[in-house]
């Protein structure tokens, strides 16, 4: 079965002038390539890469087309996110399509992936059609993810074939678990037609009950109830031992402990089919920052312990964990500003995301840039099968331009996200998005 | 030395000068109660709002009384008569109070951290009177205070406390207290109710109640809920009363000289027999004097009084 807009640019037919992205370092973690180039985009494509004979001189020029000179800056495939909450249809105050596709490009993506969990959820072709429709005029290319079961209850499948037609890219209950075994072996085998993976949001619910935080040293002397990482774990190796059993495509969600890293790894040892992300916040967080009640710190899978936070990033190294996806899940503030065990899970991802893989991974030598552009790019677009995460000649031209050695300091007002919701306001970040471009188009430029 | 934070939002990292101070200025205005004309005019002009959000009939009467022995202006807000019920939410509550001007704001919330909520949006002081299963300064002061006249001294006795550690807030308290002050802690209850990694907060954790009375000087019996029993925290009051219960039996494990305590209300016949419970050894009603001499120091101190409480002329 196909996929009806499989290639489906979502901006509007590109108009874009012909564009030369000249001198910087180009880097496209598929092919290996990290070096010096100017890359040439033509009506919304990559035309051609040239490594050789670059243009020069102290103003560049060139009768083909537009030049941004990126000579001392990074190249990189337009950043994918595979994990986003837009809350259209229903939240439209705290977030639509478009503001979260702005959001999105002020943070470097180009691509960024829905979750169903909107009121009403994605559930059916004609929901998934309307993110499709709105997706039109947004600022870049948006795919939305189908609800597993109806009304995401856990118990009925939804019309996964209706809604891969119309162009949902994987299935999820996200925000919550398929809690039910059976409905998710049912799940995982049917979606083996479409050769789309399950997005599994792992937690048992009969564990996790009232818990608002990691259940550790932290929430005994806070007196908060407690998730267990075992709540995860167990969820985890379900879906493992599903996805040996049936064959199919299972990929785990927002990762938050060392034993989930550890169930991943050996299960990939043994070519069973499961993928993995990771958010920002879990590899930069402890669950120590929750000692101020601050609400922002507050989310699910919960901030897990130091222990944890070490695994994450050692699964990161070693290729356990394939994609750094933000679950940027914007709450407004009469909602978030509560009592701590009142207010909403989630937090804000988009605008951060970038800047916290350079500060907290890059530069403390956990990843390379080419292996953490690939956890941004190239591995979520080979799960989802999306035809993006390339810089390579014939590819939408998709690019986002990063001056790696930046130093810029979190300001949540200025964010364009209609939220607030990040505990990373005034954090010191490095690397800095300067261009997005979406299919040959500049679609956000930083300020000076 | 006054103390160092204007609020008083739980004893963990609180110093032990700190806690003695406190302890020692309620020795003076446990005297003031003692007189015939109980009141002292020190907090003049100051207004102090009661904000309880939860039932509690001995600490709030507690705190009243301790604002009115101090001449504050005191005004008592609770669930049953305000717009919570309305809807109102915390924080709109407190701009409304911060538009007030209100100097002390006394606070009981289900929900553990309301007082540092409110610490966010109010100039105010804020004195936490118990905040979901975080903690419940002023019980331990009160109770350390109690201890403290009794034996002379906190250093080296050793404490138990016995129950439902989990969610208990008077627990916690008296954990970071007692610990700081230098007496021995243990907790004992059924393993489902003693919070992960408990040790690491320097107390003797077991569930084998005759083990951990042994050799001990005092037993805070903690009060157990009801609704635990739905949670399958533990099978039956019947086997929780055979396991963790305070006996008469039990009591000849202890030292001489021994304290029961009991954060009460008191079950009778599950965490202590009918016997112990109307014993000669309970403290319990020392403990309202001594508790309103405790919240006076506090509102005292936490308005900059410094040292011992000197009446001025």
């Amino acid at each position: 079965m196909k996929r009806a807009v499989r290639k489906k640019p979502v901006p509007k037919k590109s108009q874009a002038e012909n564009l030369i992205i000249a001198g910087g370092k180009v880097i496209d973690p598929a092919s290996g390539l990290e070096e010096m180039a100017d890359v040439y985009l033509q009506a919304g494509q990559i035309q051609k890469i040239e490594t050789k004979r670059l243009l020069s001189g102290k103003k560049l020029k060139s009768s083909w087309g537009e030049i941004i000179d990126a000579r001392g800056k990074l190249a990189v495939p337009g950043l994918i996110d595979m994990h986003v909450h837009l809350r259209e249809p229903g939240r439209e105050d705290e977030e639509t399509i478009l503001s979260g596709s702005e959001a999105a490009v002020a943070g470097g993506f180009t691509t960024i992936c829905c979750m169903p969990n909107t009121d009403p959820p994605l559930d059916s072709q004609e929901k998934i059609k309307f993110v499709l429709e709105r997706a039109q005029s947004a600022r870049c290319r948006v795919f939305p993810i189908g609800a597993v079961t109806k009304k995401r209850e856990g118990k009925e499948l939804a019309e996964l074939g209706d809604m891969f037609t119309a162009g949902a890219v994987a299935f999820t209950d996200d925000g919550y678990p398929v809690m039910s075994s059976e409905v998710m072996r049912r799940a995982m085998e049917y979606s083996k037609m479409f050769d789309v993976p399950i997005i599994d949001h792992c937690e048992d619910l009969c564990l996790s009950q009232n818990g608002v935080m990691n259940e550790s040293f932290v929430s005994t002397t806070l007196g908060l109830p407690g998730i267990p990482a075992a709540s995860e774990e167990l969820m985890v190796y379900r879906d493992i031992k599903l996805a040996e059993y049936t064959g199919a495509r299972v990929h785990i969600a927002h990762v938050s402990t060392a034993g989930s890293v550890e169930l991943i790894r050996e299960a990939k040892k043994k070519n069973i089919a499961v993928t993995s992300e990771v958010t920002p916040h879990h590899f930069t967080l402890t669950d120590e920052v929750i000692r101020t009640f601050d609400t922002n710190y507050k989310m699910k899978p919960p901030l897990r312990a130091r222990a944890d936070v070490e695994a994450l990033k050692e699964g990161l190294r070693d290729g356990t964990i394939d994609c750094i996806a933000t679950d940027h899940a914007p709450h407004s503030s009469e909602e978030k500003e509560v009592e701590f065990d009142q207010a909403p899970f989630g937090i804000l991802g988009l605008e951060t995301a970038l800047g916290l893989v350079v500060t907290e991974l890059i530069d403390k030598g956990i990843l390379t840039w080419s292996q953490a552009i690939a956890k941004l790019t190239v591995n979520p677009a080979k799960i989802l099968k999306l035809n993006a995460g390339r810089i390579k000649g014939g590819m939408p031209a998709d690019i986002t331009i990063i001056a790696p050695e930046t130093s810029w300091a979190v300001d949540v007002s200025k964010f364009k996200s209609k939220s607030r919701n990040s505990p990373f306001g005034g954090w010191k970040l490095r690397g800095k998005v300067l261009f997005t471009i979406v299919e040959g188009e500049v679609v956000f430029r930083a300020e000076k | 030395m006054p103390l160092r934070s204007k609020h008083l939002l739980g004893l963990e990292g609180m110093s032990k000068e700190e806690i003695t101070l406190i302890l020692d200025t309620a020795e003076t205005f446990r005297e003031v109660l003692e007189r015939p004309i109980k009141k002292v005019p020190t907090l003049r002009a100051v207004t102090v709002v009661n904000l309880f959000y939860e039932a509690s009939t001995r600490t709030r009467i507690s705190f009243e009384l301790a604002e009115k022995r101090l001449s504050a202006d005191s005004v008592n807000f609770s669930t049953d008569a305000s717009s919570v019920k309305k809807g109102e939410t915390l924080k709109d509550t407190v701009r409304n109070l911060a538009a007030m001007k209100i100097d002390m704001v006394v606070i009981r919330h289900r929900s553990a951290g309301a007082p540092h909520f409110l610490t966010r949006f109010l100039d105010a002081s804020v004195i936490n009177a118990g905040d979901g299963a975080h903690e419940h300064p002023t019980q331990a002061l009160l109770d350390m205070y109690t201890l403290r006249k009794k034996y002379g001294k906190l250093k080296d006795l050793r404490v138990v406390i016995v129950g439902d550690i989990s969610h208990s807030r008077v627990a916690r308290s008296n954990i970071w207290g007692l610990k700081t002050m230098g007496a021995e802690v243990a907790i004992c209850g059924p393993t489902t109710l003693l919070p992960w990694e408990v040790e690491k907060m320097g107390v003797e954790a077991s569930y084998n109640l005759d083990e951990a009375l042994n050799g001990t000087d005092v037993v805070m019996a903690l009060r157990i809920q009801q609704e635990r029993l739905q949670s399958n925290y533990f099978p039956s009051l019947r086997e929780y009363s055979q396991l963790f219960g305070i006996t008469k039996e039990r009591l000849k494990l202890l030292n001489k000289n021994f304290t029961i305590m009991h954060p009460g209300p008191i079950n009778r016949g599950v965490e202590i027999s009918d016997e112990v419970a109307d014993g000669p050894y309970s403290v319990i009603l020392d403990q309202v004097t001594n508790g309103v001499a405790v919240r006076m120091a506090v509102l005292y101190l936490l308005r900059g009084g410094e040292g011992k409480f000197e009446e001025s002329g």
